[in-house]
């Protein structure tokens, strides 16, 4: 972004340049919205996509079955041929009311303006200090995102020989991470009777060689300086000691609304995401947010029936794989498109 | 096994004064001694400043109010609070004009008001006056309306914990200071005119030893002089921090009343924009067992909540543990042997942040009183710190920093890349996050992990990566 564009008032600025957030430049455009720019912290189009080293990604979008990185990179790719101008490493440290923005860059700090904003900043783990365990605060310890960024994007590795916290869809993304990476975890904990994600995918944890210890949680975390051993407790109170050198915390997914949070918008008490309309509008009528930043509340995960597959479509909350962010992005787009224009049509070329 | 004792016997420094720990203790006083001309060597035998007591504690720039009347804490806080208003301009440290409100939530806890003003005034803070529930809550609208009444202390204030300290150690490496990292003092002996220090690295020579080791104070004591006249008995203070939005919420610190014990359940901004409630007060044995706990972090939250309802619904992003270096006593073990040239500053607890400067100028006036002079540089050097502090202007505002690492607490590369040089370079990763917020945030390393290991592959002995592990 140059400087001239300091004072530009856009007709849209999309916050992340994830799934949802490209999905929603290119939509815009077919509906004729061309003043857009994509405002992206990282130096890469992708968001969290860009680390998932594994299948399935892009059948929605790409009628293909793509590995996390590959589709990142195609994303990037088709936002440039169809000329949607993403500015690589600006962070949005605030939002203000009626679509102002404050963003910092390399070359400055800058106050942006649009005629409507769309949030779509994703979705993250919850680390292990806000579940509240116990222990020291030794090295060893993280979430899947980071392990995979860890070892798709810098070859490095945080542990050999973890206890993965978790038994979520991205739990086992994180074991076929650790595969790959040659990383063999001790065990897999799940605090319930039955693992959140169910057959077929829990045998899974015989084809990793990982035992999966239900009933069980953490006690303590046991090392100084680096993780030594895990304290773990079953639902009879009898506690035991697993020897590691680290400790994966997986899922339990929360909303990067941390924007809508510092700023003026209202959040779903229930899911921490920023409060939305059917049309994806936020409580200021400037703000969007689309993708996984908008979690819905499921009144009871134990009221829907589980389904013997699951696939793109039926995943359990709350995370939506990439082609369902990018749907999201679309739709919202749409509102958006229609918000500002009325009734332009689509024009499926643009 | 020869050569293992040569290494360990070899001479590493020589030095007027020795001093034992890199605490913010140890490093006022390293400070304090190089700027008199002293030279001066640091012994430390963890990998950074900061990894004992100073490490977790509650920031707070105290004004001495209810320490114990006419004791030493009290004078080394009244003159460490002085002198901290005086230089943190020139080391670019923050201070963040909070005021505190002792809070009554209870008639048993006002009644005893009468008695802190009272204390507080004979202690000189002469500005300290009891506020009613109606202004308490003019200032605080966010606190719980169960709140009675509070006593306004305007001027106890929050600090950095650790530029503050890295501040002291930076001036005494740049006036011709030392210091030793991974050494541990492990016995001495006295010829009657200077000490040899023996360490795990080799040893040290010195003129006279200033024992500021913390939460090892006692040992060193027994291991070096052969005897020590109290005994450390940590204390272990948990804590949880809230997410920044918390910061709309709390602008003052809230004091609970004291009971004997301990100063009690503070809540807290912070000067990196959070808020926080601790500490706890649990007697243990361990020295270095800071460990966190589910329920006591759950009670503290709660406690958080009860006070300031809003709280209920702010993500925690950090919980932490410190170690207060307690003793049997309820005061400071300060206390000089001019006969053996030996100094031992012990059992400074909950106040030695600010009262590190103040036990510095007690040090440089036992030196003095002993007729031992040194000659002072004309133009000592005054590092400037990075500034950390969320109410003023951050790293990342200015332009030219490279990439946002981190960015929950939006951490620059340059930011990084400085904290990695000398003098005072980070030794460990706790090191690297205390010299720049790296990873403090609500994501906890979620995003910016892998781009640490990278920019600090090979650089400490403790990585955060475990090694290099390609596709297979």
């Amino acid at each position: 972004m140059t400087d001239s564009a300091q004072n530009t008032l856009y007709d849209v600025i999309i916050i992340g340049a994830g799934p949802s957030g490209i999905a929603a430049a290119l939509e815009l455009k077919m509906w004729g919205v061309n003043n857009v720019v994509i405002l992206e912290r990282e130096t890469q189009a992708g968001g969290a996509t860009r680390h998932c080293g594994h299948p399935p990604f892009g059948i929605r979008e790409y009628k293909r079955i793509l590995t996390g990185p590959v589709y990142a990179k195609k994303l990037a790719e088709t936002a440039t041929k169809k000329g949607i101008h993403i500015a690589f490493s600006h962070s949005v440290t605030e939002l203000a009311p009626g679509g102002h923005l404050t963003v910092a860059s390399p070359s400055g700090t800058k106050q942006l303006a649009a005629r409507r904003v769309l949030i779509a900043t994703g979705i993250r783990e919850t680390p292990r200090s806000a579940r509240l365990v116990s222990g020291d605060r030794a090295l060893g310890i993280c979430n899947t995102g980071t392990l995979q960024s860890m070892f798709y994007l810098k070859k490095l590795i945080p542990f050999r020989n973890p206890v993965v916290v978790g038994s979520e869809i991205v739990s086992f993304s994180a074991l076929s991470t650790c595969k790959k990476a040659g990383i063999q975890p001790v065990a897999m904990l799940e605090e319930s009777d039955r693992p959140t994600v169910r057959s077929p995918i829990h045998y899974a944890t015989r084809y990793f060689n990982v035992p999966l210890l239900l009933n069980t949680r953490i006690s303590k975390i046991i090392g100084h300086d680096r993780v030594e051993a895990v304290q773990i407790v079953n639902q009879f109170g009898a506690v035991k000691t697993l020897t590691c050198d680290g400790i994966l915390f997986t899922g339990k997914f929360t909303p990067e609304s941390t924007l809508a949070r510092m700023g003026h918008l209202v959040l779903n008490a229930a899911t921490d995401s920023p409060a939305v309309d059917a049309t994806g509008r936020c409580s200021d009528p400037a703000y969007y947010a689309a993708g996984n930043v908008v979690q819905h509340a499921v009144d009871s995960p134990e009221a829907a029936p589980v389904p013997l597959y699951y696939n793109a479509d039926n995943l359990p909350q709350p995370v939506n794989v990439a082609g369902q962010c990018w749907a999201d992005g679309q739709r919202v787009a749409r509102s958006i498109a229609s918000d500002l224009n009325g009734t332009a049509t689509r024009n499926e070329s643009a | 096994m020869d050569t293992a004792k040569e290494t360990k016997s070899a001479l590493l420094a020589s030095c007027d004064i020795a001093v034992i720990g890199g605490g913010v203790v140890g490093c006022a006083v390293a400070r304090k001694m190089a700027l008199e001309g002293a030279s001066v060597v640091l012994i430390e035998k963890a990998a950074d400043i900061l990894e004992g007591a100073s490490k977790g504690n509650s920031a707070i720039l105290h004004t001495g109010f209810d320490a114990p009347v006419g004791s030493v804490e009290w004078k080394c806080v009244q003159d460490g609070y002085k002198e901290y208003r005086e230089i943190h301009e020139e080391f670019n440290l923050p201070l963040l004009k909070t005021g505190a409100l002792v809070a009554a939530w209870t008639e048993e806890q006002e009644e005893k008001f009468a008695a802190i003003i009272k204390k507080g005034h004979d202690n000189g803070v002469t500005d300290i006056h009891l506020i009613s529930r109606k202004e308490v809550l003019a200032r605080e609208p966010n606190l719980s309306e169960t709140i009675r009444a509070a006593i306004l202390v305007p001027r106890e204030y929050v600090i950095d914990p650790w530029s503050t300290p890295l501040a002291y150690l930076k001036q005494a490496l740049e006036n011709g200071g030392r210091a030793l990292f991974n050494a541990e003092v492990t016995g001495g002996e006295f010829d009657g005119e200077k000490w040899l220090l023996n360490t795990s690295r080799g040893s040290v020579q010195a003129r006279h030893v200033v024992n500021c080791a913390g939460l090892y104070g006692d040992l060193v004591n027994q291991n070096v002089l052969g005897d020590c006249n109290f005994a450390i008995k940590p204390r272990k203070g948990q804590f949880v921090v809230f997410d920044m939005a918390a910061s709309k919420l709390l602008s003052s610190v809230i004091l609970p009343v004291p009971t004997e014990r301990t100063k009690g359940i503070v809540i807290f901004p912070t000067i990196f924009g959070n808020v926080a409630v601790g500490p706890t007060a649990e007697d243990q044995d361990g020295r270095d067992d800071a460990s966190v706990d589910t329920d006591n972090l759950k009670a503290l939250r709660a406690q958080a909540v009860e006070k300031i309802p809003g709280l209920a619904n702010i993500p925690v992003t950090a919980t932490y543990a410190g170690i207060r270096p307690a003793t049997e006593f309820r005061e400071y073990q300060v206390s000089e042997d001019p006969a053996r040239h030996w100094i031992t500053l012990g059992g400074i607890r909950s106040t030695g942040l600010t009262s590190a400067l103040g036990l510095a100028q007690h040090v440089s006036a036992v030196f003095k009183q002993q007729d031992i002079h040194f000659t002072a540089p004309d133009k000592p050097v005054i590092p400037r710190v990075p500034n950390l502090a969320e109410h003023r202007p951050r790293d990342y505002q200015t332009p030219g920093y490279g990439e946002i690492v981190c960015h929950c607490e939006m951490v620059t590369e340059r930011e990084i890349k400085a904290a990695l040089q000398e003098p005072a370079a980070a030794g460990n990763m706790n090191g690297l996050k205390r010299r720049t917020r790296a990873t403090m945030g609500r994501c906890q390393g979620f995003y910016c992990s892998a781009r640490l290991a990278e920019l600090t592959k090979g650089i400490f002995a403790n990585p955060l990566d475990a090694g290099e592990n390609h596709d297979r």
